[in-house]
């Protein structure tokens, strides 16, 4: 019933409803484009390096003869999985141990937040700029979501964790306690939905965030490892130089930032339409 | 509350030690600083480079176990080591952290109160013009990353600079060494406008969003409504009911931003050519420097964990009921 109402909400919302069509367009885009396209992305025309947009190569080719509409839709669709995935696993992961640290509180509260601690001094760039480079094999990419997810959760956690000393003290909560449910099951049932409209936000936010931190390690070659190609190595190629060959930059970047503002048009529509107090 | 300080002081430098120790046999054990002597011409004696590594603490030959122990020696008495040319880590350290300084401290400031600010008056007039306008600006900002933001920042300078004939403002380094005085200082101050206005856009467009959100969920409660009905007015009700109470999550990650500034500027330093802290990172790392990879990593944990004590000590100064328990 309240997902009804939610979804009759959130259709209702224009932005959501114009994020929603821009990621379809551009997902259809991504996954789709490239059987329309003349070139494959591991093609390598010998006859034009450095072309710019035409006829032949749509969005003109890199330095190596590749075909930049190729290889950037292939890139997106890397760059779209790993947006995905970083944010379920790191906005769960912040909404499970932020709330449980503090619902229990005591030594379940010190125990999280010093793991917590830990895991935020670790320096995370570091970990995942000497690893990831090491990691050629087949699924190497997947430990890069991994590693991407394990540094990304703490900060919500320890909003999550604010939010939810408050939370435990709500009337709602205090009657379920006396009614005799279990106290995992009150975190699952009262204290997240009851942040649902912080995590969705967070796990927008992550979404964006995570296809942005892709681009960016891999913006200094810490990233995504040739030969395979992601928004951010084609960006990092494209910057250098962008004067003069202004669309091995403009391509990549324009199509990562369209993402991002799609995805993040999304998680407000969502927000206004969960928000029972919102006036829309 | 002196007993609860001095815990909390002990266990951040046992978590201090053990960040700096972890990046410290992470980088020893991968990587190769020998390789930056190897490859010269005129090839160097291998028995030479063996006594200069030893004399860095570098040398792969030694165990990484006593490597570590001589550098862990020299950093309990406040020595880094030698970076993997021979420099003193802790001169190069003091100079970078500087650099970054002046360039992060305003460009945070101005990114937290600007984005505090829009987002409040965002949230009060929600989807009135102004809410849409600042909504939509910071939805396009958040959405260029910051390597994209400052390239096209350049290149937007480059063109303007070219139309003009001459710099109007400069977009690399730091200052221009050939000048003096006040002179010099005004080149300083035109240096600082592009890595502020690229570091400081997005923290604006972030800061709003959070205190946008957080705002709206505080002015449909209770005690905002309370607070006008007992005859407040409106502008005192929003400041010093709803804005303090909406600023505490607001509040919570500024304290972490603030802590991670001196490394999170990497890609503004290193496009614009600052060479601060965030920009050796990558360079360490580039440059197998094992000593400067561990130094980095110290300085940026003692600052994550500093801002974590801030960001407690900014909710007890917001939040009553912090302070009470």
């Amino acid at each position: 019933m309240r997902s009804k109402v939610v979804l009759r909400r959130l259709l209702r919302n224009k932005q959501a409803r114009y994020g929603s069509i821009a990621l379809i367009v551009l997902v259809a885009l991504a996954y789709l484009g490239p059987f329309v396209g003349p070139y494959d992305w591991t093609d390598k025309d010998f006859l034009a390096f450095l072309s710019p947009p035409g006829g032949d190569h749509w969005w003109g080719t890199t330095t190596i003869g590749q075909d930049m509409y190729a290889v950037t839709l292939r890139g997106m669709q890397k760059s779209i999985l790993i947006g995905l995935l970083v944010a379920l696993i790191s906005t769960g992961l912040a909404a499970i141990v932020g709330a449980f640290a503090g619902y229990f509180g005591g030594w379940v509260d010190k125990t999280l937040m010093w793991g917590v601690d830990l895991l935020l001094v670790l320096p995370s760039f570091l970990i995942i700029a000497i690893i990831s480079p090491r990691l050629r094999e087949g699924a190497s990419w997947l430990w890069f979501v991994a590693l991407l997810a394990a540094f990304s959760w703490m900060i919500t956690s320890r909003v999550v964790r604010s939010m939810t000393l408050s939370l435990r003290e709500r009337e709602y909560v205090q009657a379920a306690v006396y009614m005799g449910i279990p106290r995992w099951k009150i975190i699952f049932r009262h204290i997240v939905p009851n942040l649902s409209s912080l995590l969705i936000i967070d796990a927008t936010l992550n979404v964006s965030g995570a296809i942005i931190g892709e681009a960016a390690l891999s913006f200094f070659g810490f990233g995504i490892q040739p030969p395979d190609v992601s928004l951010g190595t084609l960006i990092a190629e494209g910057s250098r130089n962008a004067t003069g060959y202004p669309w091995l930059f403009a391509f990549p970047a324009g199509l990562l930032v369209l993402l991002v503002l799609s995805v993040n048009m999304i998680g407000d529509g969502l927000r206004d339409a969960l928000d029972p107090g919102s006036n829309s | 509350m002196g007993k609860y300080l001095l815990r909390r002081l002990a266990i951040n430098v046992i978590l201090v030690a053990l960040a700096a120790s972890l990046a410290y046999m992470l980088a020893a054990t991968t990587m190769n600083p020998r390789g930056a002597y190897e490859g010269r011409q005129p090839p160097v004696a291998e028995a030479v480079i063996d006594a200069t590594l030893d004399e860095y603490n570098l040398n792969d030959k030694t165990p990484v176990l006593v490597r570590y122990g001589t550098w862990a020696k020299g950093v309990v008495t406040g020595d880094f080591g030698r970076t993997w040319n021979g420099g003193s880590v802790n001169n190069e350290m003091g100079r970078r952290i500087m650099v970054s300084l002046r360039l992060l401290l305003i460009g945070t400031l101005v990114g937290f109160a600007v984005g505090v600010a829009l987002g409040a008056i965002s949230a009060v007039k929600q989807y009135k013009l102004t809410d849409r306008f600042i909504g939509v600006s910071s939805f396009v900002i958040m959405a260029v990353p910051v390597f994209v933001l400052a390239t096209l920042l350049a290149i937007a300078t480059y063109n303007l600079n070219r139309g003009l004939g001459f710099s109007l403002i400069e977009y690399t380094g730091e200052y221009n060494p050939r000048l003096s005085g006040f002179d010099q200082f005004l080149n300083r101050l035109n240096h600082l406008i592009l890595p502020t206005i690229s570091l400081s856009l997005g923290l604006i467009a972030f800061y709003s969003r959070i205190q946008r959100n957080m705002m709206l969920d505080v002015l449909n409660q209770d005690f905002v409504r309370t607070a006008m009905a007992k005859g407040l007015r409106r502008r005192t009700a929003l400041t010093k009911h709803a804005l303090r109470t909406a600023l505490i999550p607001a509040a919570t990650y500024f304290a972490f931003a603030f802590g991670t500034m001196f490394t999170g500027a990497t890609f503004t330093e290193k496009i614009f050519a600052w060479h601060g802290m965030g920009a050796w990172l990558v360079d360490s790392i580039n440059q197998n420097d094992v000593n400067s990879v561990a130094a980095v990593t110290f300085f940026t944990a003692v600052c994550v964990l500093f801002a974590a004590f801030l960001s407690d000590l900014l909710v007890a100064a917001l939040d009553p009921r912090v302070r009470v328990s």
